[in-house]
């Protein structure tokens, strides 16, 4: 059976043309663009890609990029609960300052999240070592 | 210098090639700042004059930990980028980069010359689409699970039955890898590069599937309708649900390599 949200129609020529980049009009020209977007992207998909993709190259001001990459995984929990309760309308917390400033704990939130990473961490560790053959990808089997 | 001086600085989006400026004129960028285009050797890039007082280095490490900061500039440089590169090669560079003034844009763009034309030129008539595939458990495990409910009652039965279990899921997890490389490689043959991301745990992505697959593939614009069929194809196929992104401004590829 297939999937609407998954299997964008085929044919391409009837799909909507359309992009999260709004209003912006394509000159023709430019190659052959794709028709259709599956899907809006979603917060999750685009920090994925501004944070951790795209060329690296220094700017002025510095930014650790080591720290970054702690930040993506904090913020993909964050987000992955966001995203969620707003496809369920929940917002409660967009009209609350005290939880849209900055300023909440973060040494308590950091705290979780260095359990919650230590505790995948761990269960990654306890699946390796199960299973010993499973890690060695390309060992053959007996 | 520090933020409190509230200086200017120049902040950069992406770099492309012959982009006619006005093509961006009244799309607000980053801090609802107008885009600008700086055309230097050969290239042109995109940029935003920012406050320090924001994009400082103090402001930067403030302003990143707050999630609708953070939302409104990754939607709004994402923005930037998606109009560009609707209408030309573009190369994403990442959030937050930032100079302290046009002069030294233009240095970098002189200085990185090499890697830029070779990224443009990479991905030039090209898109990104993004391809996750979850598996769903029990359809990689529901086939032995008879054997396990066949034996059990006595304690040996017991512990033969959680040997099973284990052995279970490690041919489930077995199963589900060799699906992950045959969906990665019909893709990868489609496509004229591709990056496999880590993929996310079912915390992060929300799914009741495991992530099996977490990749990009960098398209030939002509062959769209390819990757969509194949979509469609494996998402008839049991146990593994597709999910299609994009098309995304190349950004998985505007490196030469898979970054550390």
């Amino acid at each position: 059976m297939t999937d609407p949200t998954t299997a964008p129609t085929g044919g391409g020529q009837t799909a909507e043309r359309r992009s999260s980049a709004g209003d912006f009009s394509r000159p023709a020209g430019y190659g052959n663009r794709p028709a259709s977007r599956t899907e809006p992207a979603n917060l999750a998909d685009i920090l994925e890609r501004v944070l951790d993709k795209g060329i690296v190259i220094a700017g002025d001001v510095r930014v650790n990029l080591l720290d970054i990459e702690l930040l993506t995984i904090r913020l993909r929990l964050v987000v992955a609960s966001v995203d969620k309760a707003r496809e369920m309308g929940i917002d409660w917390w967009e009209h609350d300052p005290s939880l849209s400033s900055s300023q909440r704990d973060l040494v308590e939130e950091n705290r979780r999240l260095r359990q919650r990473l230590g505790d995948m961490q761990s269960r990654e560790h306890d699946q390796l070592a199960r299973g010993p053959e499973q890690a060695g990808e390309e060992k053959p089997r007996d | 210098m520090t933020d409190a001086d509230a200086g200017a600085a120049t902040y950069a989006y992406a770099v492309t090639r012959g982009l006619d400026a006005s093509r961006l004129d009244g799309s607000p960028g980053v801090s609802d700042q107008p885009v600008r285009a700086i055309e230097h050797a050969g290239f042109t890039a995109l940029v935003s004059t920012v406050g320090l007082d924001e994009f400082g280095e103090d402001a930067l490490h403030r302003n990143l930990e707050d999630l609708g900061w953070l939302e409104a500039t990754a939607r709004a440089h994402h923005a930037v980028v998606e109009k560009a590169g609707a209408v030309t090669p573009t190369v994403p560079l990442r959030l937050a980069t930032v100079y302290h003034s046009d002069e030294r844009v233009r240095a970098m763009l002189t200085q990185q010359q090499a890697p830029l034309a070779e990224a443009l030129s990479r991905i030039e008539g090209c898109t990104e689409w993004g391809i996750k595939a979850y598996a769903d458990p029990e359809s990689f495990t529901a086939e032995s699970q008879a054997d396990t409910l066949a034996a059990s009652g006595s304690g040996k039965a017991y512990l033969q039955k959680r040997r099973n279990q284990h052995r279970n899921r490690e041919e489930a997890g077995r199963a589900a890898t060799e699906r992950a490389e045959d969906i990665h490689a019909a893709f990868a043959d489609i496509a004229v590069a591709s990056r496999r991301h880590p993929p996310q745990s079912q915390q992060l992505s929300g799914h009741a599937g495991w992530m099996i697959l977490n990749g990009a593939y960098l398209v030939d614009e002509t062959r769209t309708e390819e990757i969509q069929a194949m979509v469609a194809e494996f998402s008839e196929q049991p146990g593994v649900e597709l999910e299609l992104t994009g098309p995304w401004v190349p950004y998985s590829f505007a490196s030469p390599d898979e970054e550390p």
